[in-house]
């Protein structure tokens, strides 16, 4: 049996862009701008890093393929860089890299930094590509928020859920996640809606209108790690540490074999119990203090709060409701404002979700800081409901 | 007669829009208010998914039913609208409808007497022959055509067995006549006076076809009771039975008002509806014009015709489209802004479809030897992960197989030539799953359970090198 991640690896740095429509800038000046304030952060300069992940989804449509991009941007005295993509969890798939070259001894510190730049494309939402040659023959004509939208058709015949309901539960979380961004000056949409906002709005995908979905943003996150000793010889105190990493990705099962009935990810419950056992959490729904999920649409954001242990099977619709995640709740979940409204540059997702549980844990996150979390998760997710790739990242203070 | 050879089965397809002739009427009024004369009625449409080959392999289907396939020597698809000019139409069909490799396929076209000639030579041959006929003619907006004509497909199964009916004689007049003509690169036909093409044509050329047929069966024109004439001229149907000495009442109903002219498909779908409903000893004759003509005379026997969709079935299953704008934008009439979304390249490569012909074409999937799993799309190893084996599947034909949605959306971001775009997860009845498109929906009764049963469509099309993709989508089941 593996040892697991935990309290191998701490934070030394972390630092974000603004997310948005950064018609201002390329993807270099997002990474840039996320890779100066880690870098500040974790009061090191640029030769102390021996080794960096690059994490980027959508490469054609910025900085092109390879890690050279990341290397040439940094200026990387030449030391191993290496470029991850794994849909949308990409962010979560360098800090993953990075980590893990750390806690085996390879790297004394090593970077992770995720960037997308989308808002080149000409058009909303994400933008749509070939998906392979012979997918392209029968894969249905899908959006993303198509794809996701699939959820509430199984969730409400699954659990013999009310329309209304349902609808009602997803717009409480758009609204939640609009009020929280408007205390994050990087955040995206900062602007407050009301139910009624969502439930006017036009329709995407049915049932997801267009507050059920998040935003299509430019941006950059980036995380510098190290040892714990070696973060307290440079001088930290109260270190942040990665309790779990854990990734579970579709085998077919979901798709091809019977027993899915695509309510849920089957995924992310795999690897939040695999998450839960490296951390030592055995009552989430108490233990964890603060949540960051991949609301890449309300609808996801809903079924995950069942997958991650924090709603029982069935509840989470009324869980939503009675403001169980909300920023004054027991389990504030997306209190960054979550992808819906800090954003989505898919690369950058991952980290970005670290970066806040990151701040939260050392008392920087301004007006939106909870009092006192011990524990903070990510879940970062790429892909369909169908076929997926999901993670379950935990940090939380060195040693609790 | 057990033994006997001839129509063993046939079958027949319309597409499920009905373009209400009034809507073209009135949106073409101010140019050609002639056209209200025409406007009674409505014309069958093919969906934006729909083509020759799309329709000819649902009348295959129909036709075909739980007969065993692997007897089938030969397959002819007739057509003036084959989509393509070099790939075998009639190859296409066949990879959908699973037939064995081992088959002399055609297609047969250049002509309205397509099907007649392609059903001749079946009938006058000794194999176990497939004909499928199958139009989608398009014409110019305004136009007495775009009025006229409609979108359909028939097949008849020929071959050795108890005949639904079988061939007492045939014969052809090739008179090169040109009532109206399509060349290569064009994409609607170009017609001539219809007073010539009644007195001259239909009232000359087919009584002489009918005459000779009848002098050399010995049979007499007053014992025909079924005779079918596409043809959409007025009355014309019953000015040549008169000339020709057959009894007004055995002139069939051209469809006219219901479907429209479906072109080379016409005889044969004028047929089948006439094999529905006629008595065993009853002599048809059908006739098909154009460039001369070609005459049939047949009788009806005792094979069984009643299981079928056939013509009736399709003509009942219909939904009105008023949408006269909706319909020139299916047919590449009318241009319109279709976004950025739009401009995604569909380029296919052929080495890929080649190797996935079955799965793509033909919707085959696996059906594992150990563990019995039946699953789309077959991979090497078995899905089931209490399996997992190597190389353990069979074929296994999803096509002919029912299913329950068990998620779906309609989805108005992704392009779509007819947003917004309805897909989902389907549970196969008896195992095997699968996220496909869904056609045909009708939005108010769309929900998880909806029985769905599958249908051969097009995909998408790549504009950029005129190819066009075929994939099989979800229909809703329809009694």
């Amino acid at each position: 049996m593996a040892s697991g991640i935990k309290d191998k690896v701490v934070i030394l740095g972390m630092g974000c862009s603004k997310f948005g429509e950064r018609w201002d800038a390329n993807a270099q000046d997002l990474m840039v701008e996320a890779f100066e304030e880690a870098l500040r952060d974790a009061g090191i300069e640029r030769r102390q890093i021996d080794a960096a992940w690059l994490g980027t989804a959508i490469e054609e449509q910025h900085v092109g393929k390879s890690a050279v991009p990341l290397a040439m941007t940094l200026r990387l005295p030449y030391i191993p860089v290496t470029r991850v993509e794994n849909y949308c969890a990409t962010g979560t798939e360098a800090l993953r890299g990075a980590v893990y070259a750390v806690a085996s001894g390879a790297a004394d510190v090593a970077l992770a930094l995720g960037v997308e730049k989308l808002k080149d494309t000409g058009y909303g939402g994400l933008p749509q590509r070939s998906r392979g040659a012979l997918n392209d023959l029968f894969w249905p004509n899908l959006s993303a928020p198509g794809s996701f939208a699939q959820l509430a058709a199984a969730y409400r015949a699954k659990h013999g859920a009310n329309r209304d309901d349902l609808k009602r539960a997803m717009a409480h979380i758009s609204v939640k996640s609009h009020a929280n961004a408007s205390r994050n000056p990087k955040a995206h949409l900062r602007n407050a809606i009301t139910e009624e906002d969502v439930l006017k709005a036009p329709m995407i995908a049915e049932p997801l209108g267009l507050y059920d979905c998040c935003g299509v943003s430019d941006g950059s996150a980036c995380a510098i790690v190290t040892t714990p000793d070696i973060a307290r010889g440079l001088g930290k105190r109260d270190l942040v540490a990665v309790k779990a990493l854990q990734l579970a990705v579709s085998n077919g099962e979901e798709v091809s074999f019977d027993r899915w009935d695509g309510s849920y990810f089957a995924t992310t419950r795999v690897a939040a119990a695999r998450a839960y056992r490296e951390a030592g959490i055995t009552r989430p729904r108490e233990q964890v203090s603060l949540v960051d999920v991949h609301d890449c649409f309300s609808v996801t954001e809903l079924v995950t709060m069942e997958d991650l242990q924090l709603s029982a099977e069935g509840t989470a619709i009324r869980d939503v409701l009675d403001g169980f995640y909300d920023a004054d709740g027991q389990v504030p979940c997306q209190i960054d404002g979550g992808l819906k409204c800090f954003g989505h540059p898919i690369g950058a997702s991952g980290l970005r979700m670290v970066y806040e549980m990151y701040l939260q844990l050392i008392g920087r996150a301004g007006d939106r800081q909870r009092p006192a979390p011990v524990w903070g998760m990510t879940h970062n997710l790429g892909g369909f409901p169908s076929q997926n790739v999901s993670s379950v990242t935990i940090v939380g203070q060195y040693g609790a | 007669m057990a033994n006997d050879f001839g129509i063993l089965s046939f079958g027949a397809y319309l597409p499920r829009a009905r373009m209400q002739r009034k809507a073209v009427a009135a949106a073409n009024g101010w140019f050609a208010p002639g056209l209200k004369g025409l406007s009674r009625g409505e014309r069958a449409i093919a969906n934006w998914d729909e083509d020759t080959i799309t329709m000819a392999v649902e009348a295959a289907r129909d036709c075909l039913g739980e007969l065993d396939r692997a007897d089938l020597r030969q397959l002819v698809l007739a057509s003036t609208t084959h989509p393509f000019d070099d790939r075998q139409n009639a190859t296409v069909v066949a990879t959908a409808l699973h037939l064995p490799s081992a088959l002399r396929t055609s297609d047969a076209a250049g002509s309205l007497r397509a099907g007649t000639g392609a059903l001749i030579a079946a009938l006058e041959g000794r194999e176990t022959t497939l004909v499928v006929a199958a139009d989608q003619r398009r014409a110019k907006a305004g136009s007495t055509q775009e009025m006229q004509y409609g979108d359909g497909a028939a097949a008849m199964l020929v071959g050795t067995g108890t005949p639904v009916a079988r061939l007492l004689g045939a014969h052809t007049e090739s008179v090169d006549f040109v009532h109206q003509y399509r060349m290569h690169d064009r994409n609607s036909d170009y017609g001539w006076e219809e007073r010539w093409i009644r007195d001259e044509g239909y009232l000359k050329l087919v009584p002489r076809a009918v005459g000779a047929l009848l002098k050399r069966c010995g049979v007499d024109a007053a014992a025909i009771v079924h005779f079918c004439l596409p043809g959409t001229l007025s009355k014309v149907q019953a000015a040549v039975a008169k000339r020709c000495g057959i009894p007004e009442t055995a002139v069939r109903d051209p469809l006219g008002a219901s479907v429209g002219d479906t072109g080379a498909a016409h005889p044969l779908l004028m047929l089948a509806h006439v094999l529905e409903q006629s008595a065993p000893g009853d002599t048809v004759l059908v006739a098909g014009f154009g460039e001369g003509c070609d005459a049939l005379l047949l009788q009806v026997g005792d094979g069984r015709a009643d299981t079928r969709r056939g013509v009736t079935g399709a003509l009942a299953d219909r939904r009105e489209e008023s949408n006269y704008l909706r319909w020139l934008s299916f047919t590449g009439t009318v241009d319109l802004e279709r976004g950025m979304r739009a401009e995604v390249d569909k380029a296919t490569a052929m080495t890929v479809l080649y190797r996935n012909r079955d799965m793509i074409e033909g919707l085959v999937g696996g059906r594992c030897r150990r563990c019995g799993t039946v699953q789309f799309p077959r991979q090497r190893y078995c899905v089931n992960p209490e399996c997992n084996a190597l190389d353990s599947q069979d074929d296994y034909v999803f096509s002919e197989r029912t299913g329950r949605v068990l998620s779906y959306t309609a989805d108005g971001l992704t392009y779509s030539p007819d947003p917004p775009t309805y897909f989902g997860m389907v549970q196969v009845d008896g195992g095997g799953r699968m996220l496909m498109d869904f056609t045909e929906v009708d939005p108010a009764s769309m929900d998880v359970g909806l029985p769905v049963r599958m249908v051969f469509r097009i995909k998408d099309a790549d504009p950029n090198r005129g190819f066009v993709r075929y994939f099989w989508k979800a229909a809703p089941a329809r009694a």
